[in-house]
């Protein structure tokens, strides 16, 4: 019995071992998050904009464009600015932001400091849309397709390799079709 | 020419490591001298290659040779000469050489200054040692060689992060790698215990600098990554629960056990197998941490280029080192047993009580980092786990730690007297109530937990100058016989008093981090932000060139009651080879407390953003810490590790009459 004791640490680091491997072997980036609506149009949304006007799913359809949802008070969010603000300025890419669960003051003052990538922005102040998308926290991107549909979730914030490897790309083959 | 010299000098190192790897070990259990010597030399000869390697690394940074892949990846000749040199271990490659560097240090150093340890067991540690070495010399040439050439040679190279060009970074890593590869001695000396089937008092005493060293090493590591992250991201946060912070305070836990529980194996000649497995979790931990960083399994803001190859080397290696240290552990340790049971009111008792709690710590740190991966793997909710589980979890772990910390060193080994003891530290109940009053009266109920942070803090304190004048008999003997005797005191006990004001230092300065105040404000020449009393006045904003950037600095004046006190130039700099933009913090830095400004984006037209932090006691977080390790130097300084370690016990079986 009191063997059993001293073998403890062994069958627990074994264990541990496992789930590395098993972790490893999947290959799956622990920063992917399948979204339940991949493929599937976007959820209608209909929001007071920052600028004034009103920003609604109806009027973006027809065009490739990322979705960002984002706070003034979520520090990754300006940990992926500056990448936002290449994407918009060098790549050329359509931003829409979605200010999550933020003051309008909030993300004024937001992207007065750090930089404005985005052509228009949605306040979703109570956070209902983002609960439509199935945000799990901010900051979150999201891909959509000329016919409205998520082609890409990304959770977190967005890192060079990822914009590289994944979102440039599919952004340019949805570009083509 | 300097690059094939220093990747043959790796691979040599590598054959030296088998060598040392494998002779001692078979000498020792043959007992022929000559073979167990060649661990000695080998060790030796280790370090003179890793060492050649290493400079011919730094070598092709120093010149910037963008022929070598690894300084165009990562240098550029645009950058100070610093940058540089810290560049070689700012990227994946390169830190693993200079991990591999430290450890061939440590090994050296046991070699040359191990002439007091018996044979057997010396050819053991350095054999352990070279079995470590091997493994990660090999995943450096299998895997991550940073002696690979680039042809075509690029014109320039692509510069180092932004980020992590900083003195304080400059400087990180090398303490951590000490604190990791530090505890691979003391984990190299639990294994060559386990091999040779007896712990006793001297071997704890062998141990114990090790442990010591390497816990100094993290303790600067981590508080100097803390420090960083504090004055770089320019919104004054000094700890995250990152899991890649984690990775690096699991062995500072883990190891904070051991350095305790070692002293009850030396004093008491127990708990021996406890800390045989301390040893070994230390540097698994470390190892375990080297894995999450490098090999993508984990996500976090630190992680290092991913490759799942180099993945799957670190799991082989960790199977290997962690996965073999435990099976002996669990063959070898029901043998060990010896002392007994002991009173818990003693400083025994107090001593396992700060084990069971930083192990219990250790634990939850370790569940709390890993949880969100395991929920993923077997298919549930994709969860994080932040801040508050952290602070609900830990805190709690910590505060009977700091309630102990003051208690246990007046108590008696053996059988202490807990009334007595508290009642010799009435100085130290006094300090904390009038802090705790004071702070309510100034503070009112709101931050309640930081003001009873504080007064934990002032409990330890005075506890630790308590317990000083209890040595020095301090007023109750003529001051002159108090000044002898504390010159008396062994420099260890000193170390101790340190070490423990040190986290009381540290303890405070967390507290009060509930009190600090931010102003966010856009600002035009002129205008002011008023912060705490002070008021702060945005002169003007000028372009200032760098070396590899282009900077706007704010020219902010520090106003107190109308009369100038200073003049704060927070900037905003432009990497050019980058095209990313860091902000360079300014700090007026005291002891009573920070003032600290960011400059955000702007122009004239519209202003600048201001950010502005007034920060009580935060600088205490890295004092403290710096107190702490002191403390441990110290405590290495102390004549008892380099005297009388030789005298051991001639049995092996440890003595039952305890």
């Amino acid at each position: 019995m009191r063997r059993l004791v001293y073998l403890l640490p062994l069958l627990l680091f074994a264990a541990l071992a496992g789930y590395f491997a098993f972790a490893l072997i999947s290959g799956r980036d622990p920063r992917e998050l399948p979204s339940a609506l991949l493929d599937k149009p976007a959820p209608a949304f209909d929001l007071p904009g920052l600028g004034g006007e009103r920003l609604s799913a109806a009027t973006l359809r027809g065009e490739v464009f990322v979705l960002n949802f984002f706070a003034s008070w979520c520090a990754p969010c300006r940990v992926e600015h500056p990448l936002l603000l290449r994407l918009a300025r060098q790549e050329g890419v359509r931003l829409v932001g979605i200010a999550y669960k933020d003051r309008p003051e909030d993300s004024r003052r937001f992207l007065a400091e750090l930089g404005d990538p985005y052509r228009a922005i949605g306040i979703d102040r109570d956070g209902r849309v983002a609960i439509d998308f199935g945000l799990y926290g901010v900051p979150e991107t999201y891909v959509i397709d000329r016919q409205g549909h998520i082609r890409k979730r990304f959770v977190g914030p967005l890192s060079p390799g990822q914009v590289e490897r994944e979102l440039l790309p599919l952004l340019r083959g949805l570009a083509r079709l | 020419m300097f690059i094939e010299l220093g990747h043959f000098a790796l691979a040599l190192a590598l054959f030296l490591a088998l060598i040392q790897s494998v002779v001692p070990l078979a000498g020792a259990a043959r007992r022929l001298a000559g073979w167990m010597a060649v661990g000695r030399s080998a060790a030796l000869g280790q370090f003179a290659l890793v060492a050649v390697a290493f400079a011919a690394l730094t070598h092709a940074y120093v010149t910037s040779d963008f022929s070598v892949a690894n300084v165009a990846a990562n240098s550029h000749s645009a950058k100070p000469m610093l940058y540089k040199i810290s560049g070689v271990w700012g990227n994946h490659e390169g830190s693993m050489l200079l991990w591999v560097l430290i450890l061939a240090l440590c090994g050296a150093a046991v070699a040359l200054f191990g002439s007091n340890l018996p044979r057997e067991l010396r050819a053991r540690v350095l054999a352990v040692q070279g079995m470590v070495g091997a493994g990660f010399l090999l995943f450096i040439l299998a895997t991550s060689n940073p002696f690979l050439r680039l042809v075509p040679a690029p014109a320039d190279g692509q510069g180092l992060n932004p980020l992590l060009q900083d003195p304080g970074l400059a400087f990180h890593p090398p303490f951590l790698y000490l604190g990791y590869v530090g505890s691979s001695v003391a984990f190299a000396f639990a294994v060559a215990a386990l091999i040779e089937g007896r712990v006793d008092a001297a071997w704890a005493r062998w141990v114990r600098p090790w442990a010591l060293l390497s816990w100094c090493g993290l303790t600067v590591g981590i508080a100097l990554g803390s420090w960083w992250a504090y004055y770089t991201l320019g919104w004054g946060g000094w700890w995250f629960w990152d899991p890649v912070e984690n990775a690096s305070l699991l062995p500072w836990l883990s190891g904070t056990a051991l350095i305790h529980s070692a002293i009850v194996v030396e004093r008491r000649d127990t708990l021996k197998s406890w800390t045989i497995l301390l040893a070994i979790l230390t540097f698994s931990l470390a190892l375990v941490g080297t894995f999450l960083v490098r090999s993508g399994v984990l996500s976090s803001v630190h992680a290092f280029a991913v490759d799942p190859s180099r993945g799957s080397f670190i799991l082989g290696l960790l199977l290997l080192a962690i996965g073999g240290a435990l099976a002996l552990y669990a063959v070898r340790a029901p043998a060990l047993q010896g002392g007994g049971l002991f009173a818990p009111i003693s400083r025994e008792g107090a001593l396992v009580l700060n084990n069971l709690l930083m192990a219990t710590a250790t634990v939850t740190v370790l569940l709390g980092t890993l949880y969100p991966l395991f929920m993923d793997a077997v298919g549930g909710a994709k969860i994080s786990v932040g801040p508050p589980f952290f602070n609900q979890t830990f805190v709690p772990l910590m505060v009977p730690a700091l309630v102990a910390m003051a208690v246990g060193p007046l108590l008696a080994w053996k059988r202490g007297d807990l009334a007595a003891a508290l009642q010799r530290l009435w100085v130290a109940f006094a300090a904390a109530a009038v802090v705790v009053l004071v702070g309510l009266y100034l503070a009112g109920f709101k931050p309640v937990l930081a003001v009873l942070g504080l007064g934990l803090a002032a409990w330890v304190a005075a506890g630790v100058l308590s317990e000083w004048a209890e040595r020095v008999r301090l007023f109750r003997l003529p001051l002159g016989e108090s000044w002898r005797r504390a010159r008396g005191l062994p420099r260890a006990s000193y170390g101790m008093s340190l070490a423990h004001f040190g986290v009381a230092v540290m303890v405070a300065g967390v507290a009060a981090s509930a009190f600090e105040q931010e102003r966010i404000e856009n600002l035009r020449p002129g205008e002011h932000i008023a912060i705490a009393g002070y008021e702060l006045r945005l002169r003007e904003v000028r372009t200032v060139p760098g070396p590899n950037f282009i900077a706007d600095e704010a020219v902010m004046e520090v106003r107190r009651g109308g009369v100038v006190l200073d003049e704060m130039l927070p900037q905003r700099r432009m990497f050019t080879v980058q095209q990313q933009t860091t902000a360079l913090t300014a700090i007026r830095s005291g002891l009573a407390a920070d003032l600290y400004l960011a400059l955000g984006e702007g122009d004239a037209a519209t202003g600048w953003t201001v950010r502005a932090y007034h920060k009580p006691l935060v600088s205490w977080i890295w004092l403290g810490a710096l107190v702490m390790a002191l403390g441990g130097v110290v405590s290495l300084t102390d004549r008892r590790w380099r005297l009388g370690v030789a005298a051991r016990r001639p049995a092996a079986v440890p003595a039952a009459a305890e």
